[in-house]
């Protein structure tokens, strides 16, 4: 076991640099518009020096003057050390910035994960246990039409009806006017308000996978013979579905739960965008628009990881929680 | 006759019926597995539902375009009466002089009379040299020194008619103007002044007096003096509009405000302007209104699922053969090549896509490349980023069924590498190919239209449903306009949801474990 847990871990931080450094070559490759914007202001300003100098000034101070390979490892070189640099846009460390946004990012996204357990996995057993009834195909409509329904469509309905026809919330925004004169309690509950309608968004358009990935797992099981025996023994419906069938399905649930924990981290980053809400996804999603090269590296560093580290607990949770598969 | 034929058709009957044991084979109706899977698809109700919705999407997008009268950037225009401000008009309370021929009346003289008026004092000295000033009518002053008239001061206008007034004629009519009179003399010709305050010279009107100053907002405009009598008229009696009939015989309609910090009377004229048909309503002509552009919606709509679906196909073609080769290759050889696509696979899964489309849609930006060249790069992207998950699948089905007995009867036969991959082991996999393909369409025209809607996609002139919801970032247009968004997000739904469907139906009727 620990040797394969070893293995992957190597196998993980191989892909990482890989991934990295074709990141890394992409971003060098784009044209570095924004340093040239930067250098035609400076250039602009009375008694400057000329644009050619302040662009090569420019270039070598954010080491854009070497080429891709070495550029790439000084860039490694200070990663390593946790030394991401400053972010162009934000204009402090990166890792600062990301310090002060990620929090809020993970609340929301561990809000809407614990909301989506809740709701699909009863939902998801319930369609299963009556198939082909109404409730099932009620049930696999609405996880589709979850999966199906734009994110950016479904958050804009959802501001037109609670933010402007019944004026519940806030169309943007974490805080509202009036939040400096509030007092800690208020302060609480005027940001709670501002994340009921983004977490909402996150929670109907992503339930709809979770639901029907428990839906196939538990028909699966419930087509098994040992479900049969269960049945042929006389044991009411009841104990077979919640303790024989149930109980089995939550191996690949808790498979792909914990593979997704990681992910709480990555921030919605087109709800985040929609609602302006200053998490990780709104963050990096300006930084990316104005072509900030620190601050995209580290985001996009920092989701391979993520989806790395997912990959290897999922693998791991397999292991362990399904005592057929053991690794040698 | 009849009953002859019916005769011949019981026999045949008869003889099929005797020619079959009871427990042949070709007494059951046997159906291909093909049909097998038409059949179990088509008893599952959300699928055919999936499919209609699939059927009257591309319908909508693809004949719907040639039906409609109108083009996908086909602007229309309507005329708009618009109150646009045409003249200021100020109520003169200010003196103004003119200096006599020959004389100079400067500025510092000009604010020692005006000392010596609000003191009500006769006189002022300036420089040892002492003015006279002697009230001739209402606000109107002469301002003489040692007898000689140097100047007046006055606050009713003397507008000219043709050539300049000289300063005696000028000087006489304020002056009869002002005490009421009708008539006076100067230079030894004789005028007469009239209700209006024409000044005539004998049937010649060389000028009028009139306390209101109008000035033409635009330069170049002249405004006439019948123009300002009725304005005068009109802001006399306090009135807020007048109809004004100009020397070509059309009418104007003229508001009036009057702003009482400024003491000023604006007048807007209402013209009729030639504009883009924006936002217009849904009725007869545009069924789904105007956009932002004066566009027709519902024909930017049927275009826009064109580019929608077009992309999504394309994406997913890309993808599919990508994914379908390389997970065929590494399956099939297994070892080195195997594990070196999987480690590609692994690479590619890590690559974060909606950053990185996110940033390279900004750099494209940047270098303002062209919309449609845009399409074909954002084709390109999405496809080159999708193909790992086919890849998987491809890879994990033909693994399995390498091991079959049938890959071992092909390998016995002598049959070429490429043909065993393509030809045997690639059409197994093709259910769960199609499965999965129809799945990503749906998601692939999702992130498009997302893209799109960021505007990092798809952008004007064409049209995709993501970027026609574009306009409801204007909060204004989300409230006010709902047939320019709501449409197109229905659009979207209804074609991902069809894909969804039938893909989810595809699936269980390809599942022969499934019941049923």
């Amino acid at each position: 076991m620990r040797k394969y847990i070893i293995k992957r871990l190597l196998l993980s931080v191989m892909i990482l640099f890989c991934v990295t450094f074709i990141i890394y070559a992409l971003l060098r490759c784009l044209p570095a518009s924004y340093v040239e914007n930067m250098a035609m202001q400076l250039a602009m300003k009375p008694g400057a020096k000329p644009y050619e100098e302040w662009l090569s000034q420019l270039n070598a101070s954010y080491g854009l003057d070497k080429s891709i390979l070495p550029g790439y490892l000084t860039w490694l070189g200070d990663a390593i050390r946790g030394n991401f640099g400053d972010s162009w846009k934000y204009t402090v460390p990166v890792l600062q910035q990301f310090s002060d946004v990620i929090w809020l990012s993970f609340i929301m996204g561990a809000i809407a994960f614990v909301l989506q357990l809740i709701i699909a996995i009863p939902l998801g057993v319930i369609a299963a246990t009556r198939q082909y009834s109404r409730t099932d195909y009620a049930v696999t409509a609405v996880a589709l039409i979850g999966i199906s329904l734009p994110t950016f469509f479904f958050a804009t309905i959802l501001k037109l009806i609670f933010s402007i026809k019944l004026g519940w919330f806030d169309l943007f925004g974490l805080v509202g006017r009036d939040y400096a004169q509030l007092d800690a309690m208020g302060q609480f509950l005027d940001k709670a308000n501002h994340l009921v309608l983004p977490i909402a968004t996150i929670v109907i358009v992503s339930i709809g996978s979770l639901m029907r990935y428990t839906r196939t797992n538990m028909l699966e099981v419930l087509n098994a013979d040992y479900i049969r025996t269960a049945r042929a023994k006389g044991l009411p419906e009841k104990k077979v579905i919640y303790q024989h069938a149930f109980r089995n399905t939550l191996i690949p649930l808790v498979t792909i739960v914990g593979g997704s924990l990681p992910g709480l981290f990555s921030g919605a980053l087109i709800t985040e965008t929609l609602f302006s809400i200053p998490g990780i996804g709104f963050t990096s999603y300006e930084a990316m628009r104005i072509g900030d090269i620190p601050f995209s590296m580290f985001y996009m560093t920092f989701m391979a990881v993520l989806t790395l580290a997912g990959n290897l607990i999922s693998d791991i949770l397999y292991a362990v929680v399904d005592p057929r598969v053991r690794f040698a | 006759m009849d009953d002859k034929r019916d005769e011949v058709n019981v026999k045949d009957e008869s003889k099929e019926e005797a020619s079959y044991s009871l427990n042949d084979d070709r007494r059951v109706k046997v159906l291909s597995p093909g049909a097998l899977v038409v059949k179990r698809f088509l008893r599952n109700r959300l699928a055919v539902v999936g499919m209609i919705m699939l059927l009257v999407m591309f319908v909508f997008s693809f004949i719907g375009g040639l039906i409609s009268p109108y083009g996908q950037d086909q602007q229309f225009y309507r005329y708009e009466s618009q109150m646009k401000e045409f003249a200021g008009v100020v109520r003169n309370d200010d003196f103004r002089y003119t200096a006599a021929d020959g004389q100079k009346f400067d500025s510092v003289l000009q604010a020692k009379f005006q000392l010596a008026y609000q003191k009500k004092e006769n006189t002022f000295e300036y420089k040892d040299i002492t003015y006279d000033v002697q009230e001739e009518g209402t606000d109107f002053y002469s301002i003489s020194s040692e007898g000689t008239m140097l100047a007046i001061a006055f606050k009713d206008i003397v507008n000219a008619e043709g050539e300049e007034i000289p300063f005696d004629v000028k000087f006489g009519a304020l002056k009869a103007y002002t005490n009421g009179e009708t008539s006076f003399e100067a230079g030894g010709t004789s005028y007469t002044l009239d209700e209006d305050g024409n000044i005539l010279e004998g049937e010649n009107v060389r000028g009028y007096i009139s306390r209101f100053v109008v000035s033409p907002l635009e330069n170049g405009v002249d405004i006439s003096r019948t123009f300002k009598e009725e304005l005068e008229a009109t802001i006399n009696e306090d009135g807020e509009e007048f109809v004004f009939v100009d020397e070509d015989g059309t009418e104007h309609t003229y508001e009036i405000t009057y702003d009482p910090t400024t003491l000023t009377w604006s007048v807007r004229q209402g013209t009729e302007t030639y504009v883009y048909d924006t936002y217009s309503r849904p009725g007869k002509t545009h069924w789904l209104g105007t956009d932002t552009n004066g566009m027709d919606m519902l024909t930017r709509l049927m275009y826009g699922g064109r580019v929608s679906l077009i992309i999504g196909f394309i994406v997913v073609i890309i993808e599919t053969v990508i994914g379908v080769v390389l997970g065929g290759l590494a399956g099939y050889f297994g070892k080195w090549v195997d594990n070196l696509i999987m480690r590609i696979v692994d690479i590619f899964y890590c690559i974060p896509s909606l950053p990185l489309i996110i940033i390279l849609g900004s750099a494209m930006d940047a270098m303002k490349i062209e919309p449609q060249i845009r399409m074909f790069y954002l084709m390109l992207i999405l496809g080159f980023l999708g193909w790992p998950a086919i890849t998987r699948l491809v890879r994990g089905q033909i693994l399995s069924l390498r091991e079959q007995e049938f890959m071992t009867a092909t390998e016995a036969c002598g049959i070429r590498v490429s043909r065993r991959i393509f030809r045997h082991l690639l059409p197994n996999v093709i259910p769960q190919l199609i499965v999965t393909c129809t799945m990503s369409l749906g998601s692939t025209i999702i992130m498009e239209a997302t893209l799109s809607f960021l505007g990092l996609g798809v952008k004007f002139p064409f049209a995709s449903w993501g970027n026609i919801i574009t306009d409801v970032n204007d909060a204004y247009v989300m409230t006010h306009y709902w047939f320019v968004w709501i449409p197109a997000g229905i659009c979207l739904l209804i074609a991902v949801l069809g894909f969804n469907f039938v893909g989810d139906g595809l699936r269980d009727a390809f599942d022969p474990k499934m019941k049923r």
